[in-house]
């Protein structure tokens, strides 16, 4: 009997997941709110503040989602995910949206029946070293201590770098981020590793920061971007060019404070379109004209967002890098407008 | 013979030497330390040895904790005035003092809710606790759960109300049949209120008015301290009755409540409570649609309740046992049955030898709802790993925040295991 009660169940869950996945923004538009998967807190990227108002870079595309399918960049319930929950809250239809600092791989994509629909930052494995260390580059780091998170690919990738370039190593084991700082903080290693962003995060927290610097060599590929579940492409290709909306509108020049004014005097045939006075580009996305206009009226565009949350203004300080347009040297190229 | 040395000895006292205090090595704090500290070579040393450990944590803490500061707005402020110095930046715990104790989605202007709350916890607890109150003063622990409930959660008022209505008429049920047949009378209490509550859910939906006179808090918004609390005061009240009724089933001579105890016992400790939280938070959403899911907090509550009756129905079991067979034959040969013999013999026993096992699982199931915060709840230590450390503010402060979590938690266990202490004495009938 119990058997039954549990096929009765899977059933029940393969029928819902189905009728979850077949329109999320029709579920999305009726509930009003955006159901938006975060993490439970990482400095710069998403964490409530005093007030309990969620704010960060990956809030930033929660909000401007919600701001082009509701209007309402507020409408945004934000459900805090661990890294062991994250993919069972978005599969099982808990959240629309799972905007959590996740590395794109190939099985998430595939295996786990996910979609990535585009990079918001693109992150990679550096290393962490003391001023006093004397070291400028990682392949100095021959017979080094490294402080390292266990269970996590960054330990595959520190053996694959430093056998790469035949140099010895002697990584020192541990659970967590704040374990780690404490213990490279205490000296038990020369070297802390994982990911750049995380590392910038730390040091920023630092009593000295300015002993302690992140040597150039990024030894891995880590591209974060919002997921969405596989299957539902209209909802995957509204989040898809919200996210390419915000880097398109920091390409042409479009910001928060001259949204409003760009609307009217644009001579540039792509802004128009972009903003929706010339054009139907919402339309074909099942949304109004205006959509791009929100989300860039409330969140800003990439680079403000960028400024705002974790780059060289903020106590993260966080540069540019392969996150500038391709422009100027980055990885940012969003497709046209057209 | 008073005359007989008059003139041979010089001098006779007449009168008793005033009572002299005893030397300084033999009395007072000398006397103890000599005693207790520096009783041989060996223990000297140790004495002077652990002195100096002390002195070092004294004297590095204390300053830490005297030259807090209190009122910066960030750790890089707290750091820019203290230049350096050791001391601690207390000011996290009054800027974040609120969602320490409350977590950060539950509404500010409704905080008066859960501490009023708490305020009538003590009053509900006190007479389960301390029996030697008037036993009136159990009516107001029976309304406690629903008014707490009410005052918590908010929402219409009917929903509690009928709630309790369950109960009543699940009780008048059993009360009308007990006397023929226990298990009539139990499961057909169980049956009313079940359909008590099935039709009353259609009644509260139809006159639940549209402004409830509490705003509504969904269970995501609770958080902190007050999580930890409503978490651990609920299982424990429920698992104390279920771990006794397994035990007493455990020892049943009806193979089949036998087996079903000791089949739900076994695999319960056989499992983690973490594995428990996590079926509770992921598995069971893939179960439900995603409308209709069970609250999380109530799935939380149910999970840890299951795992500490199981090892509270253990540690019942081990009371049972240590009571001779005699209590047992001595209750039979008096002619009571089964439900009497338990209340008025065995239990009384088994539970007053029970009690320090009980309350250390108490104290550990309290513990262990900290566990929460992996599954994304935000209790008192999630909210310190979450959103606090995660705030460009606080990145960083981990002692003060760690330290004032450890301070809350040693209050509430240590007042248990007092409160234990207390009740072992107050019990204690044999003349040892």
């Amino acid at each position: 009997m119990k058997k039954s009660i549990i096929l009765g169940a899977l059933t029940i869950a393969g029928l819902s997941a189905v009728a979850a996945s077949a329109a999320t923004v029709d579920d999305v538009k009726a509930r009003g709110t955006l159901n938006c998967g975060v993490t439970t807190g990482l400095v710069g990227f998403a964490a409530p503040d005093a007030n309990g108002e969620w704010v960060g870079f990956d809030v930033a595309v929660c909000r401007a989602v919600a701001a082009a399918v509701l209007g309402d960049a507020t409408a945004v319930e934000f459900i805090p995910t661990t890294g062991k929950t994250r993919f069972t809250a978005l599969s099982s239809g808990e959240i629309d949206l799972l905007a959590r600092n996740t590395t794109w791989t190939f099985s998430r994509d595939t295996d786990l029946k996910f979609d990535f629909v585009g990079v918001n930052y693109y992150d990679g494995q550096g290393f962490l070293v003391p001023k006093a260390l004397g070291v400028s580059s990682a392949k100095d780091l021959d017979g080094a201590t490294v402080c390292i998170q266990t269970g996590t690919t960054t330990e595959l990738n520190l053996a694959d770098f430093f056998r790469a370039n035949n140099i010895s190593y002697e990584p020192v084991p541990i659970e967590t981020n704040a374990e780690a700082i404490q213990q490279y903080l205490a000296g038990a290693c020369d070297a802390y590793t994982t990911d750049a962003s995380g590392l910038a995060a730390s040091r920023a927290t630092f009593e000295t920061p300015g002993d302690h610097v992140i040597l150039p060599e990024i030894v891995s590929k880590e591209p974060l971007g919002p997921v969405v579940r596989h299957g539902d492409n209209d909802w995957g290709d509204i989040v898809m060019w919200t996210l390419n909306a915000l880097i398109t509108a920091e390409e042409l020049g479009v910001t928060s404070a001259n949204v409003a004014e760009m609307v009217t005097s644009t001579t540039n045939p792509e802004v128009a379109r972009l903003l929706g006075t010339e054009g139907d580009l919402g339309a074909m996305i099942g949304l109004d004209a205006e959509w791009a206009k929100r989300a860039i009226e409330t969140q800003g565009n990439y680079g403000e967002i960028f400024a705002k949350n974790i780059g060289e203004e903020t106590p993260i300080g966080l540069a540019r890098g392969l996150n500038a347009q391709w422009t100027n040297g980055g990885l940012l190229y969003s497709p046209p407008f057209r | 013979m008073s005359d007989t040395h008059e003139h041979s000895i010089a001098f006779v006292r007449t009168t008793e030497i005033a009572q002299q205090p005893a030397p300084l090595n033999a009395a007072g704090p000398v006397k103890w330390m000599r005693d207790n500290l520096f009783a041989t070579w060996a223990n000297a040393l140790l004495t002077v040895a652990a002195a100096y450990v002390l002195f070092l944590l004294i004297s590095s803490t204390l300053p830490w904790i005297w030259g807090g500061l209190w009122t910066t707005s960030s750790l890089s402020e707290c750091r820019e005035i203290l230049q350096g110095q050791s001391a601690a930046c207390f000011s996290v715990l009054t800027e974040r003092w609120n969602q320490l104790l409350f977590g950060f989605k539950y509404p500010a202007e409704f905080y008066w809710r859960p501490t009023v709350a708490l305020v009538l916890m003590f009053f509900a607890l006190a007479p389960v606790l301390f029996f030697d109150l008037p036993r009136k003063l159990l009516i107001i622990t029976a309304l406690f759960p629903f008014a707490a409930y009410w005052l918590i959660w908010g929402g219409t008022i009917w929903t509690p109300l009928f709630a309790m209505l369950g109960f009543v008429v699940g009780y008048f049920v059993y009360a009308r049949y007990v006397s023929n047949n226990f298990a009539l009378g139990f499961f057909g209490g169980v049956a009313a209120a079940i359909v008590t509550w099935y039709l009353s859910g259609f009644i509260v939906s139809a006159i639940a008015p549209s402004q409830p006179l509490l705003a509504a808090v969904p269970s995501r918004d609770l958080g902190g301290f007050m999580l930890n609390l409503m978490l651990g005061l609920t299982c424990v009240s429920l698992s104390i009755p279920l771990g006794i009724a397994l035990a007493l089933g455990r020892q049943s001579s009806m193979p089949l409540i036998k087996w079903v105890c000791v089949i739900f016992i076994e695999f319960i400790r056989g499992v983690p409570l973490i594995t428990l939280l996590f079926v509770a938070s992921v598995m069971l959403a893939y179960f439900f649609p995603p409308e209709a899911t069970v609250d999380l907090f109530l799935r939380v509550v149910i999970m840890i309740t299951m795992f500490s009756a199981a090892y509270i129905a253990e540690v019942i079991r081990g009371g049972l046992a240590a009571l001779p067979k005699g209590q047992y034959e001595a209750a039979d040969s008096l002619g009571l049955d089964y439900a009497q013999a338990m209340r008025l013999i065995i239990l009384p026993q088994a539970l007053k030898i029970s009690i320090p096992g009980i309350v250390n699982i108490a104290v550990g199931l309290f513990k262990d709802t900290t566990l929460v915060s992996v599954i994304s709840m935000f209790d008192l230590v999630g909210m310190i790993r979450g959103p606090i450390l995660a705030s460009t503010d606080w990145n960083g402060v981990y002692w003060e925040l760690l330290g004032f979590a450890a301070v809350l938690f040693f209050i509430v266990c240590y007042g248990i295991s007092q409160y234990s202490q207390w009740l072992e004495r107050r019990l204690a009938t044999d003349h040892r």
